[in-house]
């Protein structure tokens, strides 16, 4: 699908900003400020996703990249004070051997594509063609798709992120230990006032 | 060109301008309401000098802020200082363009209405970090990192209190989800329509759920440990002072409202009349619209005064080990319900 | 896919679903029952649990396809499945001594192997390459987090961090692979893939991508030059979990080799079957020389099984049906002799100073407990591949499966590098019955024995009973044909 008239501008516009911070991210001397520009990034993305008729991708990306991922990060970035002289270091250091692995990888990169030339021809013809956005959201469609005939996937991808939970869990969860005390709210609860409570008549000038 | 995209550029300039206006009062207002409610479960008068009743207090409050002079601390990060409260109130005004309080009276009406409210108050909690971090000093960024962590713990159970009503609905449009709830549990009783339909009813507990997450997602007490003054002063907001802080306290009572339009969309009828005939239907959607977002205001204004503020791990506990399991329980239980009796 | 497809599906998939619900619901068991019992309980449960699948998949399991082209269930899937099921449960059997006496009760530790077998065993069952990789991750995260168990240990947290670090790294290149074969050919289904570059026209990316997968596979099965991870997270994970990472995901990643170049990729023999030479010779040398400057058993072992991957792909490079069945023969029996010998390991504890893992530690085993020595030797004998024993049918079958294809000098190599190979093996005899003993070793546990036991009368009597192994073997590698 072309984009045209003011949806082409949009485009452009939403690209070049994300393009352009995304690059931010790299360059920025403050991890928070990249983070930030990610975010940025990440937003345009989302726009992106709504221009060309993809509003349900848009959305998700926005609440679970920006809405919970970024702040994760953002959090983590916070809390760490990234000392910025070792960081340059090390790329100093690296940078040669990481500039010839990507040569290298370029180079090879490229001898396959001009050696095979990009025009792939698609085998056959696509299974479904894009359904028109109005006649069918694709809230639907991805649902369909995605509890439907990949169900089998769908499954697989939430076993996978549970092993990643318990394994969160395994590796860093510390018993409570003794000195930090805990709530226990069954026990508040089911606490009996007849024997929390003690009614003592004091004697005036006595004291307890 | 004119007709394709000048106009229609135009008119929804003038909805949102609209839109925009009559929120910022009614916000006004609503802030007055929230301080009478508070003062008269005390016992006391609350706002009165200012105008009749003391009804303009929340403009001579605004004339005060926009006056005071701006203080931004030596070692803030400027730029994002000031970001921040500016963050806050645009995207909590951004979620409300989405919102419809009469049919066909919304600036978008778009498919994924429900998803973008939910997108844009998930960002919410940006201002309030942005804030912590940038004023460089520790109860702001203390106050931020539990603020974040609670807006996305409570974000879970809500997302999945949405969920359940989606299920019901079919979609994600926010006026098919108000018109769904023209037929429910009183219609298969073979009653007329009334508020019997709404999904109040038939989804109680997620009714509750969504109530209290509400008050979590927007900080409001008993979940303001954000900005707990005994303990954190005034939380991500210490360092801030005239306008912006403003824009924070406006950013907030918005994310309030709309947390209210959420609920009335989602559980009681949106625009619909409690009742489906006569003296009910005279009056126009948008007056019940507004009815029922009182209403709900009303019992976050009572939650405020009645209810103790909760301890921080108290919050997470509810969050995480209550709602949580409560919420996926009824998603399940819904999905099946309704796959069951073929409702859906 | 219609209801009455994934119904069928479902019926087909019966014995993973079992594990899958399983070990969601032993994880509600481990956090409710006494956190003292946990581990024990659910241990002694998620054994039950493999057990019920396997006999699941043994009596009512159909075979066929499923989930729309995704899985597959046939005769080599059910005796790779058979023999990662045997891994899984006799691993996590020999784990129950060890977790009472090392402290090492994490009730979590037997639902991930539950957890990492689900993903094995969907590993061999994939039919395109969305599956594979996916199976592929579900296995891998678990056992990096199995690797770091023994989270207060600095080794077991360096093998779990390198284990990680490498592993993600090999699933990368897979994944870059497997994309450029979907580019090129359009497909992910290995029957589609197999279709596109029929009669051995394939384009130069489709043979980049054969290339990457191929190096994220032999990163899974530890074949030279991608073995640098085997021996530290070997040596430095916990025993038991050692001993399953020498069994069960071998099983599964050879298996799953053996499936995509069989199947998807069996047009263009001639392009894998040149790698695959290469990581066969590599492997068997570098196993057979490496291993004989080692002093601890573990990394000795990690040595051993890198040969024995050699070994097994020799079979595969030949690209024939003998060459299949050889792979699968060889994998069940290396899978006998590992874990009779990790058994051996597990049991070399002293009163005083706990689990050793010297080789010098056996010195004298002979002397204090001939009955063990005299299996060990024979499992070691095995190992090496001395004839009748059962080491010696694998290689026999693999070997013979080369020369036939016409590998003669890949065959020369793999007999010269086991006749070196058979040097450090029989170092340890020779420690064990002629050199000076040191202290004893406590008596082993009864499940001990049990492995040691078993594992010592199949190399023993495989000559026996080989014959039907040997068949069932033959007609499942018929499948790819």
């Amino acid at each position: 699908m072309l984009l045209t008239g003011i949806a082409a501008a949009f485009f452009y516009m939403f690209a070049f900003i994300a393009v352009a911070s995304s690059v931010m991210v790299v360059v920025a001397r403050n991890p928070v400020h990249s983070v930030l520009y990610l975010i940025l990034t990440f937003f345009n993305a989302s726009a992106l996703f709504v221009l060309t008729g993809a509003e349900f991708l848009g959305m998700i990306l926005l609440a679970v990249y920006v809405g919970a991922v970024a702040v994760l990060f953002l959090f983590v970035v916070m809390m760490l004070e990234v000392n910025r002289v070792t960081f340059r270091k090390g790329i100093a250091e690296y940078a040669p051997i990481g500039v010839l692995v990507g040569v290298v990888i370029a180079a090879q990169l490229l001898i396959v594509v001009v050696g095979q030339s990009l025009a792939i021809e698609p085998s056959g013809t696509p299974a479904l063609p894009t359904p028109d956005p109005a006649a069918r959201p694709n809230t639907a469609a991805l649902g369909d798709i995605l509890y439907t005939d990949y169900v089998y996937f769908f499954q697989i991808a939430g076993l996978v992120l549970l092993v990643a939970m318990i394994g969160a869990i395994v590796l860093t969860l510390r018993d409570p230990r003794p000195h930090i005390k805990r709530q226990n709210i069954g026990e508040q609860v089911a606490r009996d006032p007849e024997k929390a409570v003690e009614l003592v008549d004091v004697e005036s000038g006595k004291g307890l | 060109m004119f007709e394709t995209y000048v106009l229609p550029g135009i008119l929804i300039l003038v909805h949102s301008l609209a839109l925009l206006v009559v929120l910022l009062v009614f916000t006004a207002f609503i802030l007055y309401a929230d301080r009478k409610i508070w003062a008269a479960v005390m016992s006391r008068r609350g706002p009165n000098v200012v105008g009749p009743f003391g009804l303009l207090q929340s403009f001579a409050d605004l004339l005060k802020f926009v006056i005071k002079e701006p203080i931004i601390p030596s070692g803030a990060n400027k730029g994002i200082f000031l970001l921040a409260p500016l963050v806050s109130a645009v995207l909590a005004l951004a979620a409300w363009a989405v919102i419809p309080v009469q049919q066909g009276w919304a600036v978008a009406n778009i498919n994924v209405g429900i998803l973008f409210v939910f997108a844009v108050s998930a960002l919410e909690v940006y201002g309030v970090i942005m804030a912590g971090w940038a004023s460089n000093s520790k109860y702001p960024f203390l106050g931020a990192l539990r603020s974040a962590a609670q807006m996305v713990s409570y974000e879970v159970s809500i997302g999945f209190v949405i969920v359940t009503v989606l299920l019901l609905v079919g979609s994600l449009n926010m006026t098919d989800i108000v018109l769904s709830q023209q037929d429910g549990l009183g219609t298969r009783l073979g009653l007329p329509n009334t508020l019997l339909d709404w999904h109040w009813l038939g989804l109680f507990p997620m009714f509750v759920i969504f109530f209290i997450s509400a008050l979590a997602e927007t900080n409001r007490p008993p979940f303001d440990l954000v900005e707990a003054e005994s303990e954190l002063v005034a939380g991500h907001m210490i360092e801030y002072s005239s306008t912006p802080y403003m824009l924070f306290m406006l950013g907030e009572y918005i994310a309030i409202l709309l947390m209210c339009a959420l609920t009335v969309i989602l559980f009681m009828g949106g625009w619909l009349p409690p009742f489906d005939f006569a003296p009910f239907t005279w009056l126009p959607g948008v007056f019940w619209f507004m009815f029922k977002l009182c209403l709900v205001f009303f019992m976050f204004a009572m939650v405020k005064t009645i209810v103790p503020r909760y301890r921080y791990d108290q919050l997470m506990r509810l969050g995480w080990k209550v709602f949580l399991p409560i919420s996926l329980f009824m998603v399940v239980a819904t999905a099946a319900f309704l796959k069951l009796t073929g409702w859906a | 896919m219609t209801a009455q497809e994934l119904a069928q599906s479902l019926v087909i998939a019966a014995p993973e679903l079992l594990i899958a619900i399983g070990a969601m619901a032993l994880l509600m068991v481990g956090v409710f029952v006494r956190k003292e019992s946990a581990n024990a309980i659910v241990t002694s449960l998620t054994v039950a649990l493999l057990v019920a699948a396997l006999g699941w998949m043994v009596f009512f399991a159909p075979m066929g396809p499923a989930f729309g082209g995704a899985y597959v269930h046939d005769a080599f899937t059910f005796f790779m499945k058979m023999l990662v099921l045997i891994g899984s449960i006799v691993a996590l059997v020999m784990s129950v001594g060890f977790a009472r006496e090392e402290k090492f009760d994490r009730f979590e530790f037997p639902i991930l192997i539950a957890l990492s077998t689900l993903g094995m065993m969907l590993m061999v069952s994939a039919d395109n390459l969305l599956s594979l990789y996916m199976a592929l991750e579900l296995q891998s995260l678990a056992l990096y987090v199995i690797a770091a168990i023994n989270r207060d240990s600095a080794r077991s947290t360096e093998a779990g961090l390198k284990y990680f670090v490498l592993g993600a790294l090999s699933s990368g290149m897979m994944l870059y692979g497997i994309s450029l074969i979907y580019g090129f050919t359009g497909h992910i289904g290995f029957d589609e893939i197999a279709a596109a570059v029929t009669g051995g026209e394939r384009s130069i990316g489709v043979l980049f991508g054969l290339v990457f997968l191929l190096t994220g596979l032999a990163f899974k099965i530890s074949a030279v030059p991608f073995h640098m991870w085997t021996p530290d997270v070997y040596e430095g994970a916990p025993t038991p979990v050692t001993a399953f990472f020498a069994a069960a995901p071998k099983m599964a990643a050879m298996a799953m080799l053996v499936r995509v170049v069989m199947d998807a990729f069996q047009p263009v023999t001639a392009d894998w079957q040149q790698i695959i030479v290469f990581i066969s010779i590599a492997s068997m040398v570098l196993g057979a020389f490496a291993a004989i400057g080692q002093r601890n058993i573990k990394r000795l072992m990690a040595y051993s099984s890198i040969g024995h991957m050699g070994y097994a792909l020799v079979g595969l490079a030949a690209g024939t049906v003998a060459g299949v069945q050889g792979v699968m023969l060889y994998m069940a029996i290396y899978l006998a002799m590992t874990l009779g010998t990790f058994a051996f390991i597990l049991a070399m504890r002293r009163k005083d100073e706990g689990n050793v893992e010297q080789i010098s530690d056996l010195a004298g085993y002979a002397s204090n407990n001939p009955l063990m020595a005299a299996i060990l030797t024979a499992l070691m004998f095995s190992l090496a591949g001395i004839p009748p024993l059962a080491g010696f049918w694998g290689k026999w079958y693999v070997f013979l499966a080369a020369v036939e294809a016409g590998l003669w000098p890949l065959a020369i190599i793999g007999v010269l590098s086991s006749v070196v190979g058979a040097y450090y093996y029989l170092r340890i005899v020779k420690i064990m019955w002629f050199d000076d003993a040191e202290g004893r070793f406590v008596a082993p546990a009864g499940e001990l024995r049990l492995v040691m036991g078993a594992s010592g009368v199949f190399v023993l009597a495989y000559i026996v009973f080989g014959g039907p192994i040997a068949a069932y073997a033959e007609a499942a590698a018929r499948t790819f044909f």
